[in-house]
């Protein structure tokens, strides 16, 4: 029963926490705001003066700017689209009763273990480069001439990089949608005359919806936000192929020292992840409705 | 049409004989039951009718074609699903089409059988809404309507009442059965319920770990048991099975007699002995009735016999219809 005097004790007992979590959002976020207002250089310290919005002017119309949101777009949905695709065909893969079906399980999914920064070495320097890479003996022993991955297709590298990170995420996610399928429904469609790709359009894929909402949710929160695997790579180069907004903030604040404009570029990012969340739950949010 | 012939079929899953091996024959139109306890392999069976699962030997013959390796749809089946199996995302409407428009038939003609299909079931009103907002029943009639859309060879009903309450249940085995009297389109229907079995079937296959203990016409079946299991899996409440001297003195091992067919009395019988349980129904009372050297005795009296327990009462079976058995559980 909750009565006015329990509702209330419990807002008391759960302000401490509401407290806490609101400041840890807030204090960040207004002194982000409040930098990026100002003049703010680490080499010239003691000398922060208000600009107004110079820095966002700066920011905005810093070309690369242009090339870093596109890339990061350009990431986003690569990654999603090799992930999800990827992910459901594993899934299927995997639903099959196979011999060593529990181990074959343990190594797909052994890659979300690696940490970034691992993993994208092991890539650059065992799998992609151009001399040592495994990628590039295939491509000698068939006499091909070796590509040398990072430095001509920086961004795609990344994004086969950042996708075998997260592959498995979503295979774990599609084969327990993929379990969770009642064996009646397919068998009912089996008897109704759906051959395997009529079962899987009209039957597999829409019961699947929600784990693909779920996998396009929470990778797009992580992906706007890559930066380890650009750093350990390609540092974001060559020039600003391989930059994403977070990897361009990184490089104001602590290439060029200019916290103000890097404040103003946290803040653009957040409004821009916005956008993409109004964005995405818009579009798919209705799949996650019972 | 829809005539299905089993020859000597069997399914073995690992180690485990399901199905040894069985004959049956299904004629056109006929409503046939499988009847058995649970894990007698009545649903394997009609899985392997279906075609879902694979046969280990012997043949399925349908209308006159061998069909035991053809797949599923080809098969010209229709089935309906304990769980009703319906497509949660379809509308209705989309879910009785399903089949049709898996076999590319033009649109216009599946709109005309969808809505054919739904008036003879009463789901015009529903053909819009989503299976999770209809009711236990109307789920199980859009399951019907599926199958019935294409026009199968035979319908396979795989316990399809018994997620429902009990009082829809009788309804729906009307339904079923007129359904089966406007159709005459051979029906299938596996169920665990006696009284299912007893009401709906022009033939009642019972069966018994794998195995066929009886083939026959619901009467034919509650007259002439074949043998022991079928004695007492037909009928309710069970037969009474007696041993003993009783027995011997009839020259059998078990002699059967059937709750309504002992007579009951105050004052003078065959045996007496004293009331443990009554059981008042209303139309009838059960009565377990203890009588010394025979055991317990299951008694169908009147429902105005009014009696209870540790009355003392006296019984007489009517010998006509007692069911002798012998040593190997016969009927002799």
């Amino acid at each position: 029963m909750a009565t006015t005097h329990t509702r209330s004790a419990a807002r008391l007992m759960m302000a401490p926490s509401v407290i806490l979590l609101f400041a840890w959002m807030i204090v960040p976020l207004g002194m982000t705001i409040y930098f990026s207002f100002l003049r703010y250089n680490l080499l010239m310290p003691g000398m922060e003066e208000f600009t107004g919005f110079l820095n966002y002017s700066f920011f905005l119309s810093d070309p690369a700017f242009f090339d870093a949101l596109t890339n990061t777009l350009l990431l986003v949905g690569g990654v999603l689209a090799i992930t999800i695709i990827g992910g459901i065909a594993f899934a299927l893969l995997l639903d099959q009763p196979i011999f060593g079906q529990g181990i074959v399980r343990i190594l797909v999914i052994a890659p979300f273990f690696v940490m970034p920064t691992v993993s994208a070495l092991v890539w650059k320097n065992m799998f992609m480069n151009p001399v040592n890479g495994l990628l590039a003996w295939i491509a000698r022993s068939l006499g091909f001439q070796p590509v040398d991955f990072l430095a001509s297709v920086p961004l795609l590298s990344v994004i086969i990089i950042v996708a075998w990170q997260w592959l498995p995420f979503a295979t774990l996610i599609m084969l327990t949608a993929l379990q969770s399928l009642d064996e009646e429904q397919k068998e009912a469609a089996e008897m109704d005359g759906a051959g395997f790709v009529s079962r899987f359009i009209y039957i597999v894929l829409p019961h699947m919806a929600r784990a693909i909402t779920v996998v396009i949710l929470i990778e797009t929160i992580f992906l706007l936000s890559v930066f380890a695997e650009i750093l350990v790579t390609t540092n974001g180069g060559p020039g600003t192929q391989s930059t994403n907004l977070t990897y361009l903030v990184y490089a104001q604040a602590l290439l060029q020292f200019d916290i103000g404009g890097a404040s103003a570029g946290g803040i653009v990012a957040v409004i821009l992840a916005n956008i993409v969340a109004i964005f995405l739950v818009r579009l798919i949010g209705k799949n996650l409705e019972a | 049409m829809g005539s299905i012939t089993l020859r000597n079929v069997s399914k073995v899953f690992g180690e485990a004989k399901v199905i040894p091996s069985i004959d049956l024959d299904i004629n056109d139109g006929e409503f046939v039951v499988f009847v058995g306890p649970s894990g007698c392999g009545k649903s394997t069976l009609l899985r392997l009718i279906a075609g879902l699962e694979d046969v280990s030997g012997g043949q399925i013959v349908i209308d006159g074609q061998d069909a035991t390796e053809a797949a599923p749809a080809k098969r010209g089946l229709a089935m309906v699903f304990q769980s009703y199996a319906l497509y949660p995302h379809m509308s209705v409407r989309s879910n009785i089409a399903f089949p049709l428009k898996m076999a590319n038939i033009d649109k216009a003609e599946i709109d005309r059988k969808v809505n054919d299909a739904a008036r003879v079931l009463n789901l015009t009103d529903y053909l819009d809404r989503k299976p999770r907002q209809l009711s236990g029943g109307q789920r199980q009639r859009v399951a019907i309507g599926r199958a019935i859309v294409r026009q199968p060879k035979a319908f396979l009903f795989d316990e399809p009442l018994s997620n429902l309450d009990a009082a829809l249940r009788v309804n729906m085995r009307l339904e079923i059965s007129e359904l089966h009297q406007t159709l005459k389109t051979t029906m299938i229907y596996v169920t665990h319920d006696q009284v299912e079995a007893m009401t709906m079937a022009d033939k009642i296959v019972v069966l018994n770990r794998g195995r066929i203990e009886q083939v026959g016409s619901p009467l034919d079946l509650y007259r002439k048991p074949a043998n022991l299991f079928v004695a007492g899996f037909i009928g309710s409440p069970r037969m009474n099975l007696i041993e003993g001297d009783y027995a011997r003195a009839k020259g059998a091992k078990t002699a059967g007699i059937r709750p309504e067919h002992i007579g009951l009395s105050r004052e003078a019988g065959t045996w007496d002995g004293v009331v443990t349980i009554a059981e008042h129904l209303g139309s009838d009372t059960f009565m377990h009735v203890e009588v010394s050297g025979i055991g317990t005795l299951t008694v169908r009296a009147g429902g105005e016999f009014g009696c209870r327990h540790g009355d003392r009462v006296f019984l007489t079976p009517d010998e006509s219809k007692l069911h002798r058995f012998d040593d190997k559980g016969l009927a002799l």
